[in-house]
């Protein structure tokens, strides 16, 4: 059996089901594509190898009786955020390197329990922190359409080993982007959630008001296959949120006809490149073709996400990282001459420069006498957006625009300027700020680069998103291609 | 609005971050960047604009009853901890 590693997740789970091949076989094959890549793309933290090889054979015992969950013998990876018990979790971090984590996430324990094998870890940025995942302790992940070009970031591990077919479908987190920046910049699918539709206990926690769990994978019918597993109501996150999970696969083939979708005014800056523009304008007149009636629709406080972001995810920070101690878990420095000395170096040490530089952003618009100024002028400034979004839907279903103003960049390029940086996250982090989900799928290709289209709906619309990126799928074969030298 | 070096090394002591006397110009610069990018805000008339603290609006914070949900896992929790003795962290002394 050969080249099982360029089918789909939702071919892969449908051909183990009909025992055309083994969940053994395809894991053997994929834990050899991700050796053979790792010293090119350095896409994994971790491989678990025995482990899965075990999962898988237990998972063919399962389906040889036709018993199972939907992903049964399906190969996954998760990011590195998401705790996985006595497997380590680094978070990309010194500071976790030898965090070996005493529990699975919500989201590692329901990909489990539907029969998912997990091959390993991805890389990422530290504490999922950047745009072009060299804000990793273990070194950057490269882009597999180019190898000098970055990923993306901060699931960049996740983006490249779905990029490169090294497993199927992935987890991973968005917090300004995090999931679909680095899916358009790989060419494939990533899908952000609504805030609180994916459970995020124990996933190592960033900017609490703005992180969610989310999927890294080939096509949309993918992406609802393995969100419908992942999502939920989780007593253990009090964010969590008590609504049922539509069955995303079923509402799939809903059509495109008379969907009333908005292009984004906002999102047509002079900052998005005008070959991305051209690839976007393309894929609009897909939906129109498909039925959809476009129609202008403009945010008008939208161009302030960035600003607003980097207040409020910086201060959240802040707090969150406080825990970093280096008394119960993670690094410690050598030798403390008092508690005091123990944290600090501790932290100095264990922390990267760009999670220092959060953490200190963070503690200085908290502080006294700046906390009104900035916090809560961003916390203002952010329900001015959300009304803005409210005020959109009343009028259309989705919102649709470019996912990031350029493709891939070269590794290096926007490393010496933060501003620089952040702004990769202009069009994204508009969805995290109001908790709406949001998808990206490839739309075209710039110079052998792949571009993505975003599509944003109303809270808790994942099936009408998903239902209108298939739509857009069927209709087109961007997300079909595999970079060479990994088909 | 550019920040001084006293003032990230009162930054970095807040954040218990040791910082060395290499970091703290970069980090001079590149705080007082993302200040003055920031400012932006300042020009959002928020007049009787309520502050947003939690994306899905109208949803209140859920409460669960105050009792233990998990038993005693300090010994599992504890393989990751640096320094430990009869099932304590240990630390520097804190008082002489």
């Amino acid at each position: 059996m050969s080249a099982l590693h360029v089918r789909t997740l939702t071919q892969l789970a449908d051909g183990l089901r009909r025992k055309s091949f083994s969940s053994v076989e395809l894991v053997g094959e994929l834990l050899a594509r991700i050796e053979k890549s790792q010293p090119q793309l350095n896409a994994f933290i971790s491989v678990t190898g025995a482990a899965a090889l075990e999962t898988a054979r237990a998972a063919d015992r399962a389906l040889a009786t036709g018993s199972g969950g939907a992903l049964a013998g399906v190969p996954i990876a998760h990011k590195d955020i998401f705790c996985t018990a006595g497997v380590r979790t680094t978070c990309g971090s010194r500071m976790l390197d030898n965090f070996v984590s005493p529990y699975d996430a919500t989201v590692v324990a329901k990909l489990k329990r539907a029969g998912a094998v997990v091959l390993g870890k991805t890389n990422m940025d530290e504490f999922a922190m950047g745009s072009s995942n060299e804000n990793s302790f273990y070194g950057p992940v490269r882009n597999p359409w180019n190898p000098q070009l970055v990923p993306g970031g901060s699931s960049g591990g996740s983006a490249a080993a779905v990029a490169a077919r090294l497993v199927a479908g992935a987890t991973g987190t968005d917090t300004g982007g995090s999931i679909r920046q680095p899916a358009a910049l790989c060419g494939i699918t990533g899908m952000k959630p609504t805030y609180g539709r994916v459970s995020r206990y124990g996933m190592v926690a960033f900017a609490s008001s703005l992180d969610q769990g989310g999927t890294l994978t080939a096509s949309a019918a993918d992406a609802a296959l393995m969100l419908r597993e992942m999502a939920g109501f989780d007593p253990r996150d009090s964010t969590s949120v008590d609504t049922p999970v539509p069955d995303y696969v079923a509402a799939l083939e809903q059509p495109v006809a008379g969907l009333k979708v908005g292009l984004l005014a906002e999102f047509f800056d002079k900052g998005l490149d005008a070959d991305n523009e051209r690839c976007v304008r393309e894929a609009l007149r897909v939906f129109e073709s498909l039925g959809a009636r476009v129609t202008q629709v403009s945010l008008p406080n939208l161009p302030l996400s960035v600003p607003v972001y980097y207040v409020v995810a910086p201060a959240e920070c802040s707090s969150n990282l406080a825990r970093y101690d280096g008394v119960r878990y993670g690094h410690r420095c050598e030798d403390p001459r008092d508690l005091n000395d123990l944290y600090r170096r501790s932290r100095g040490e264990g922390f990267g420069a760009e999670v220092k530089r959060r953490i200190m952003t963070g503690t200085y618009v908290l502080s006294a006498g700046y906390y009104d100024a900035y916090y809560l002028k961003a916390q203002r400034v952010r329900a001015l957006i959300n009304a803005d979004f409210i005020r959109a839907f009343e009028s259309v279903d989705v919102l649709i625009g470019p996912t990031t103003p350029t493709p891939a960049f070269p590794l290096g390029a926007k490393t010496s300027d933060p501003i620089t940086m952040y702004l990769n996250d202009i069009y994204t982090i508009g969805a995290n700020l109001a908790g709406l989900p949001a998808i990206s799928v490839p739309c075209g290709f710039v110079q052998g680069l792949p571009v993505g289209l975003q599509i944003v709906g109303p809270h808790f619309s994942e099936a009408r998103v998903l239902a209108a990126a298939h739509a857009f799928q069927r209709a087109t074969d961007w997300h079909t291609r595999v970079p060479v030298g990994y088909a | 609005m550019a920040l001084t070096r006293e003032q990230i090394a009162s930054i970095a002591t807040l954040a218990r971050l040791d910082l060395s006397a290499e970091e703290v110009p970069v980090y001079q610069e590149s705080l007082s960047r993302i200040l003055e990018f920031v400012g932006a805000l300042e020009r959002a008339d928020t007049t009787d604009v309520t502050p947003m603290a939690h994306p899905l609006a109208g949803l209140t914070q859920r409460l669960r009853p105050d009792e233990a949900t998990e038993g005693d896992c300090h010994e599992r929790y504890q393989l990751n901890a640096p320094l430990t003795a009869a099932a304590l962290y240990l630390v520097p002394k804190v008082i002489e």
